[in-house]
């Protein structure tokens, strides 16, 4: 067994993504409980969710886990049989139990020292919830006597409720060549296949060629498998799970199939299909089926019970004991993807080179050569978006940890919270979920810390004595918008401009409006604020949090009302690998402008661009006043020129209403560029958001148009972000 | 670095900047580019060339010479980049040529004289003589700024 890519490890592994999303689907079907529902089947969900991480714990010998999870096992029975009415002090702990078993889960995996305190902890409180009802039971199922017997979990998981009923079924499986190239080994399969029940083995030979004729990596050999089990289907072709779509796998009969022993497929059974047909060996057509099964040449029997082949088939089992019911998924390993991702964006890059030197030979539009092009754009479009949907996944993970933060951390300040989430369904790419969950874990605790008042002051306010934090996905404008919303009493601005000042960044007689005052939490200064509280005070670190949504090419943005409450939007982009953008000249630069931002393109008349005051000029447009930026200037390309006339100017849009207009020598292309992050280590240059490779090789900066509409001609600290914001209000 | 220590050895790239010697270790440098066009970068520091694409990865490229306050020169086409690896971060540095990689023992290492008034001084981590030529050893991690000393 050593000599393959080490099983053990393989399946272990697989179990602790099962457990993901049985942890995922317990804080499911806790929240359900909690929100009121009755249904029995919610329930059920629960208990089977912690049943099947107990079981495939055992089978790893995680014992603290199984110990745990056995106990909050059984004070689900008792919710399930009806013995308890889970209230809402049990929900609590419920709640707190589950994320003990994800803490416990994840101590395994990574195999970091478990959290035995707060497990003793846990452990009394539900034998507490328990009382005497369930404290004789508890003693005869105690956890020593769970034994990590892999081999048994198969049989009661996925049917737990039905009955054991021994079917017999008919199993045809035939490897392709594929199947020896990737390192599998039918007889593995085999084993554990008899490990179910009792097998009757037979190997079809009749395609096998004489010796002369014989290809040596070609497959002849098909086998046919008569099973009598009392395994379901789905557990029989759970077996082949690693070999699917590398075999021809055929799977009749059932619990009450009448296939007589040694047939072939009855006809009536429509076969199915995992492989495409053997090329070699086209059989896919039912014909050549029953004659190949009824006068097998030769015979090999492996006749074996489950006891014999507990010692190395039994392996194999347990991660059917985890398993949920079949969905059509694949799972894939996120380095692949990863791969394919950063694959399809070099063919990106490279079509963008080759549609520049096809270009550059002056070739006639309605050539072949130029058709074919317009054909390879769409076609890499389309590849670019497919892959791209391979890693969108729901927000919903994260913020189920959300809710884990919320009650954490409510305990922890002593308030009572309530966590509402929207949109969960909302899909970003998965890069950007993963990076997300830091500043969102700071910003719940600063919601929860700061935003909310206690509960004594909330009721004085006439409000109801458990604050609500309101977690909200939505997709606009090819952008994902995130909000996290509290109903607390809002920001208290005349104590943030006092701490502003008494930080030195602002000065005292400084005129802020509500926004600037707002924003001023954002600086880096403010974070070394002395009112660290046990968690995160509003503002601690807020410039973080600012940073690293930055870093997503996102942004932040408050809006607060007194004794209403406070909001914080992020908007990202749904991906970080490509971007839809206008490709412009600058001072001789090539820039790129996220196109969703852009609104239109100008041609600017002299009478059209207006000093505002020295420096500061508007245009007019449409009967509206828009600030209008040089972006050679802005970016310290070139000076000032004398006059604007005759200039391109770029009209662009923010999600916050901000408009500008850019000043640029010339637009290029409009295209999707491949965005190759900055390392900004030492040095972030403002108003850049990342960078990109031309067709030529060249780098061309992406621009961060909010980051320039804030500012980024004058980027001497935090103020100009201020200074600048009055001119674009104005 | 511990099995130089043993053997004493410490092999050097030596190049020219501004008509000046410099080497590093090369046990810091990964490779050897010719110049090419750099980006811009808005605002940032004057000894910031841009960056380049460095076979798909953005390349960020110090001008050493400003770095080192000395006078900076035209760049040619001889001019190269010397990509060095400090703390997994890939950074570039323009030189005008490299010259030679010499292998020497730390005996050859002086300690260089502390003469407060010499701005690049600290960069230098050691000094060493190579056919009666003053060759300066930088001080990689002096050079390449990290974000608490340039962050804008």
């Amino acid at each position: 067994m050593s000599d393959q890519n080490d099983p053990m490890a393989e399946i272990r592994a697989s179990f602790f993504i099962e457990c993901e999303e049985l942890l995922e689907a317990l804080q499911d079907g806790l929240q359900e409980l909690d929100d009121g529902s009755e249904d029995p089947e919610t329930i059920n969900v629960v208990f089977r969710a912690v049943h099947s991480i107990k079981g495939g714990a055992g089978a790893f010998g995680l014992e603290a886990l199984v110990r745990f999870a056995h106990r909050y096992e059984t004070v689900m029975d008792e919710v399930r049989n009806g013995n308890m009415h889970p209230d809402s002090e049990a929900m609590k702990l419920f709640f707190l139990a589950a994320d003990h078993v994800s803490d416990l889960v994840r101590a395994c995996r990574d195999e970091a020292p478990l959290p035995e305190e707060t497990s003793k902890e846990l452990l009394a409180r539900l034998d507490e919830l328990l009382g005497e009802q369930g404290i004789e039971e508890e003693e005869e199922a105690s956890a020593d006597d769970f034994q990590p017997l892999g081999v048994a979990f198969s049989l009661d998981l996925p049917d737990m409720d039905a009955g054991p009923e021994t079917g017999r079924y008919t199993i045809r499986f035939k490897p392709e060549q594929e199947l020896f190239a990737t390192g599998n080994e039918p007889q593995m399969l085999l084993k554990n296949l008899c490990a179910l029940g009792e097998a009757q083995v037979n190997c079809v030979t009749t395609d096998l060629p004489d010796l002369d004729g014989l290809a040596p990596e070609t497959t002849y050999i098909e086998w046919l498998i008569d099973l009598e089990t009392e395994a379901a289907e789905p557990e029989i072709r759970d077996i082949f799970e690693f070999v699917d779509g590398l075999c021809m796998l055929e799977v009749t009969g059932g619990p009450d199939g009448p296939t007589p022993k040694g047939e072939g497929t009855p006809d009536d059974t429509p076969p199915v299909e995992t492989a495409a047909p053997d090329p070699v060996t086209p059989d896919a057509t039912p014909a050549p089926e029953p004659e190949a099964a009824a006068k097998p040449d030769k015979v090999v029997e492996m006749k074996r019970g489950p006891a014999e082949n507990s010692k190395d088939g039994g392996d194999a089992e347990p991660r059917k004991a985890a398993a949920p019911a079949p969905k059509s998924v694949v799972r894939v390993d996120l380095e692949r993807i990863e791969r394919l991702v950063n694959l399809v964006g070099e063919l990106v890059i490279n079509q963008a080179m080759l549609s520049q030197s096809l270009d550059e030979a002056g070739l006639s539009p309605h050539s072949d050569a130029m058709n074919g092009l317009e054909e390879f754009q769409r076609l890499t479009r389309d590849i670019q978006d497919s892959v791209m949907m391979i890693r969108a996944q729901p927000v919903k993970s994260l913020f189920q940890r959300m809710s884990r933060i919320v009650r954490e951390s409510s305990a922890a300040v002593e308030k009572e919270v309530r966590l509402l989430t929207e949109g969960e369904a909302t899909e970003v790419d998965k890069t950007v979920i993963e990076r997300l969950s830091d500043p969102l874990t700071h910003m719940i605790r600063n919601s929860v810390d700061h935003g909310l008042e206690t509960p004594d002051e909330r009721a004085a306010a006439g409000k109801p004595k458990a604050g609500t934090v309101t977690l909200t996905a939505a997709h606009r404008s090819g952008r994902v918008i995130i909000e996290i919303a509290d109903d607390g009493a809002g920001i208290n601005r005349e104590k943030v401009f006092q701490v502003a000042v008494k930080k030195g960044l602002v000065a005292p007689d400084a005129q802020l409006s509500d926004t600037e005052i707002d924003n001023l939490l954002f600086l880096p200064g403010f974070s070394t604020a002395s009112q660290v509280s046990s968690l995160s005070g509003r503002g601690v670190g807020m410039d973080v949090v600012k940073t690293s949504i930055q870093s997503l090419g996102g942004r932040i943005s408050i809006t607060s009302e007194k004794g209403k409450g406070t909001t914080f939007s992020i908007s990202l982009p749904l991906t970080l690998a490509v971007l839809d953008g206008m490709v412009v000249n600058v001072a001789g630069e090539t820039l790129v402008l996220p196109l969703n931002v852009v609104v239109e393109t100008l041609s600017l008349g002299a009478d059209d661009v207006q000093m505002l005051r020295p420096g500061s000029y508007v245009v007019r447009v449409r009967g509206g006043f828009v600030p209008l930026y040089d972006l050679g200037v802005m970016l310290g390309y070139r000076s000032q020129r004398k006059t604007d006339a005759g200039a391109i100017v770029l009209l662009i849009s923010l999600e916050d209403g901000n408009r500008a207009a850019l000043v640029i020598d010339g637009i290029q292309d409009q295209r999707q560029v491949v965005i190759k992050g900055l390392d900004d280590s030492f040095y972030r240059a403002p108003g850049i958001a990342a960078a990109t490779i031309l067709g030529d090789g060249q780098i061309a900066l992406i621009l961060d148009p909010a980051d320039i509409i804030a500012g980024v001609g004058n980027p001497r600290g935090g103020d100009f972000m201020l200074s600048e914001r009055k001119i674009a209000n104005e | 670095m511990s099995d130089q220590a043993q053997t004493n050895d410490l092999e050097l790239l030596t190049f020219r900047v501004a008509d000046q010697e410099y080497s590093l270790d090369i046990m810091s440098v990964r490779e050897i580019r010719g110049w090419t066009r750099t980006t811009p970068m808005p605002h940032a520091p004057d000894f910031m060339r841009g960056v380049i694409n460095l076979r798909g990865t953005v390349l960020p490229v110090m001008d050493l010479a400003r770095r080192l306050n000395l006078a900076s020169q035209e760049t040619n086409d001889r001019n190269v980049i010397i990509v060095v690896k400090l703390q997994g971060t890939l950074t570039g540095l323009l030189v005008d040529a490299v010259s030679d990689i010499v292998a020497i023992t730390e005996d050859d290492l002086q300690i260089p004289p502390d003469i407060s008034s010499e701005p690049h001084m600290s960069v230098v981590r050691a000094l060493t003589v190579i056919d009666d030529r003053m060759i300066r050893v930088l001080d990689l991690a002096a050079v390449v700024p990290t974000t608490s000393d340039e962050a804008a």
